[in-house]
């Protein structure tokens, strides 16, 4: 076990976490932000640069700080390693300029981009970004690709996180897509015209961070804060069959795999399950997924809440004006 | 001329022979060290010397030797990194071209301390008439039994491949050579763990430089002692420069550690002074990475001594008023250069050559150029000029691998001493259409430029 402490809070975690996994233990602000890396891939993690921090102290041992800021998501713990995130002005200000080179060459068109809504770019550049551009050149550009019949790539929102690649490579027979060219040139590619065409293909769409891939079954139907994620289940043969339904009324929009609130999913799911059953009556539908409040997904949400549990509420926040401390919330409690 | 330790046989018809080399004393520190040394008094040979990596870091080659996880049951390599892309460095080619035969020596000898049985050199692929000298090389010393199964009758065993790269400036950074050895795309690795843990198949590796490894052969030959009273302190031995640009006599010298820089310009056993009697303007001292110097700078450090070619002289006043030896790739520029276009130059090579792995690098690079170019080319505003110096900023030190530092430092360094100038190209953008505006009409700063 080491303990390690960020931005002021201790906490205790096992050998060879890293400190992002540390930090999303804790929970909270604290927690960096991660653009590439992703739990559930192998060799994920450490190239967009997003979740650098500064470790103050190495070490109880080596109590010497890091001379240079380190990718939180891919380096390990020490015992008494301090970390700063929020609280060092130097993280937040390379954080900036990362988002802001991830930014140079994305396209700022967010409203006509299919992944609003539910892009982890448009949130960091939100939190972390500047309001304006100093970039006055001109953006690198792609022709849209169809890889699969499923599946669209646009290369000119690609961030290059290489995610997909590693879900080709992980979760397949067969590597199909890699990546091709240097620096910025750089694109993901399929092998010279050969299509995407495996069960587990449309996951890359889900650990996409942006709007490169994006499902071609559910492409410009809606934008996704008029959708209601519903979580839902079918017995499947060759995922688990736990999924999310997008729905419209009665209508199932799309089908994704469920994200954590770190935006990783834990469960791939099958390429049928995805694509083949957007009818309800396939599904056992559980209940509406729980969407973060932050999240302009839950623009339009739903989740029922009784009317005593409201009250109870409204009692509680009473209580507080009246200059008492605040009692826990009722999810809390436990 | 000093003291040659590498290059003391280069003029020798034939030296590119096995027979010519043998009989001028090669391969004596093969025999040396299988018959008479231990692995490990070799590696203690190379401790001593204070032989330093001459790949550009500088890093105590002793060191990284003694960090090889020799408890491992995994098979242990010896990589020579002979990817040689640094703009203006060229020393490892001449010598793997005119003396291959010692850097085989040197990674027999090399192999034999870390206990490796399988090494290579990973050769950059512009380099293919060279890859072919070392091939021939290579059979000559295996039909001369100085490879292969039991070398010299002793009990140890070796086989020497070279592989050509696919002409990355990339990989040159020691985990994208390996990645790239292994057949994989050329993306540097996140570290730890360090080749010397995991490298090449996961196994403990060692990667070093053509001259460095090079370097072991005198170092065994001679003693570690006694090659460490050749240089100045901590910059022991003889190292390769390769010096370019205005000079009257342009080429590879091998100088002993502590010569000054001044004499190293301007005496006729090295580059002869600056050609066409011109001024000297500046002087990149170690590779296209490392941050450019003025004339007043290169000559004398900021507390006005005479600046040694060195590792520490070079780097005194850290960033501000110093810079690196490098790879050795030493650029003298003449009265009539422009800084800007020599940086835009640079900017484009680091754009072309940046992986595309992590974002700053990625990114900024490309950027850089493209600020860069529109400077040079009469469009840029004043904000431009400290744009640069932000993103430069920005990407230095936030990067996976040293690549976004080495195209961030020249940027820094430039606006630093030579702010002048690219300020001269926001106010007079008329002026700077022509391509060779300084050689029609010089740029004059009072400070910047010296008569010697």
């Amino acid at each position: 076990m080491a303990k390690v402490t960020i931005d002021g809070i201790e906490i205790e975690v096992a050998d060879g976490t890293t400190i992002l996994n540390a930090a999303r233990q804790l929970g909270g602000a604290s927690v960096p932000p991660a653009m590439c890396y992703y739990s559930s891939l192998k060799g994920s993690g450490g190239k967009c640069r997003v979740c650098l921090v500064k470790v103050a102290q190495g070490s109880s041992k080596d109590p010497r700080p890091i001379p240079k800021l380190v990718a939180s998501c891919s380096t390990p713990v020490a015992d008494g390693m301090v970390v700063q995130n929020l609280t060092s002005p130097e993280v937040l200000e390379a954080r900036k300029g990362v988002v802001e080179f991830l930014l140079i060459n994305h396209p700022l068109d967010c409203p006509v981009c299919d992944q609003a809504g539910e892009c982890d770019l448009q949130n960091l550049a939100y939190e972390h970004g500047a309001s304006t551009t100093r970039y006055e050149e001109e953006r690198r550009t792609f022709e849209k690709i169809d890889i699969g019949d499923k599946i669209k790539l646009h290369m000119t929102r690609c961030i290059l996180c290489y995610r997909c690649t590693m879900v080709a490579n992980q979760l397949t027979d067969n590597r199909v897509h890699g990546v091709l060219n240097r620096g910025d040139a750089s694109e993901i590619s399929t092998y010279i015209e050969k299509a995407v065409d495996n069960d587990f293909s449309g996951n890359m769409i889900d650990v996409c961070p942006v709007g490169a891939l994006t499902d071609k079954t559910f492409r410009f139907k809606s934008r996704v804060w008029f959708t209601k994620p519903m979580d839902a289940h079918r017995s499947c043969t060759k995922c688990s069959g736990k999924t999310v339904l997008w729905m419209k009324d009665n209508e199932v929009l799309r089908v994704t795999a469920r994200k954590d609130q770190y935006g990783e999913v834990k469960e791939f799911i099958c390429n049928e399950c995805r694509y083949d059953h957007k009818n309800a009556a396939d599904w056992t539908i559980e209940g509406p997924r729980h969407i973060d409040r932050h999240s302009v997904i839950a623009q339009n949400h739903y989740e029922k809440t009784d009317l005593l549990t409201l009250k109870k509420e409204i009692e509680r926040q009473i209580e507080f004006q009246k200059g008492k401390p605040l009692p826990l919330a009722l999810d809390e409690k436990k | 001329m000093g003291r040659q330790l590498l290059l003391e046989h280069i003029a020798v018809p034939g030296i590119e022979t096995f027979e010519v080399y043998r009989k001028m004393g090669g391969y004596a520190s093969v025999e040396k060290a299988l018959k008479t040394m231990t692995p490990d008094q070799v590696t203690e040979q190379v401790k001593n010397s204070g032989l330093r990596g001459r790949g550009g870091a500088g890093f105590p080659a002793g060191m990284k030797w003694s960090f090889l996880d020799r408890k491992s049951d995994k098979p242990r390599y010896l990589v020579c990194n002979a990817d040689e892309s640094e703009p203006g460095t060229f020393k490892d080619r001449y010598l793997m071209e005119k003396i291959p035969h010692l850097l085989v020596e040197g990674m027999i000898t090399s192999s034999y301390a870390l206990g490796a049985k399988t090494s290579y050199i990973y050769i950059r692929g512009e380099y293919m008439y060279v890859l072919q000298i070392l091939e021939k090389a290579i059979r000559e010393a295996y039909a001369a039994g100085f490879l292969g199964k039991n070398i010299l009758g002793t009990d140890y065993s070796l086989d020497l491949y070279v592989h050509p790269g696919a002409g990355a400036y990339i990989c040159g950074e020691e985990t994208a050579l390996l990645e790239s050895l292994e057949g994989k795309r050329g993306n540097p690795r996140l570290k730890p763990p360090f080749p010397a843990i995991a490298g090449l198949y996961a196994s403990p590796t060692v990667v070093n430089n053509v001259e460095t490894i090079a370097a072991v052969v005198p170092i065994v030959n001679l003693g570690g002692d006694e090659y460490a009273k050749v240089g100045v302190g901590k910059s022991t031995g003889t190292k390769l420069i390769s010096a370019s640009g205005h000079i009257n006599k342009p080429g590879v010298y091998e100088i002993e550690m502590g010569l000054p820089v001044e004499e190293f310009i301007y005496s006729d056993q090295y580059c002869g002074g600056i050609w066409k009697g011109r001024k000297l303007k500046a002087v990149v001292a170690g590779g296209s990475s490392v941050p450019i110097l003025p004339a007043e700078l290169i000559l004398k450090t900021a507390k006005g001594e005479p600046r040694l070619m060195t590792y520490e002289s070079l780097a005194d006043g850290g960033f501000t008023s110093g810079t690196m030896l490098g790879s050795g790739g030493f650029i003298v520029m003449d009265e009539t250069t422009c800084i800007v276009r020599n940086l835009w130059t640079f900017a484009r090579f680091y754009h072309h050559e940046s992986c595309g792995q992590c974002s700053p690098c990625r990114e900024g690079t490309g950027w850089m150029e493209k600020v860069l170019h529109r400077i040079e080319h009469g469009h840029g505003q004043m904000s431009d000029i400290d744009l640069l110096v932000d993103v430069a900023k920005k990407i230095e030190g936030n990067t996976i691998c040293p690549l976004g530092d080495a195209a961030a430092w020249p940027v820094a360094s430039a606006i630093r001493h030579f702010r002048e100038e690219f300020e001269y190209h926001v106010k007079y953008p008329e002026k700077v259409k022509n391509p060779k505006h300084f050689e029609i009409e010089p740029f004059v700063s009072s400070k910047q430029l010296v008569m010697v």
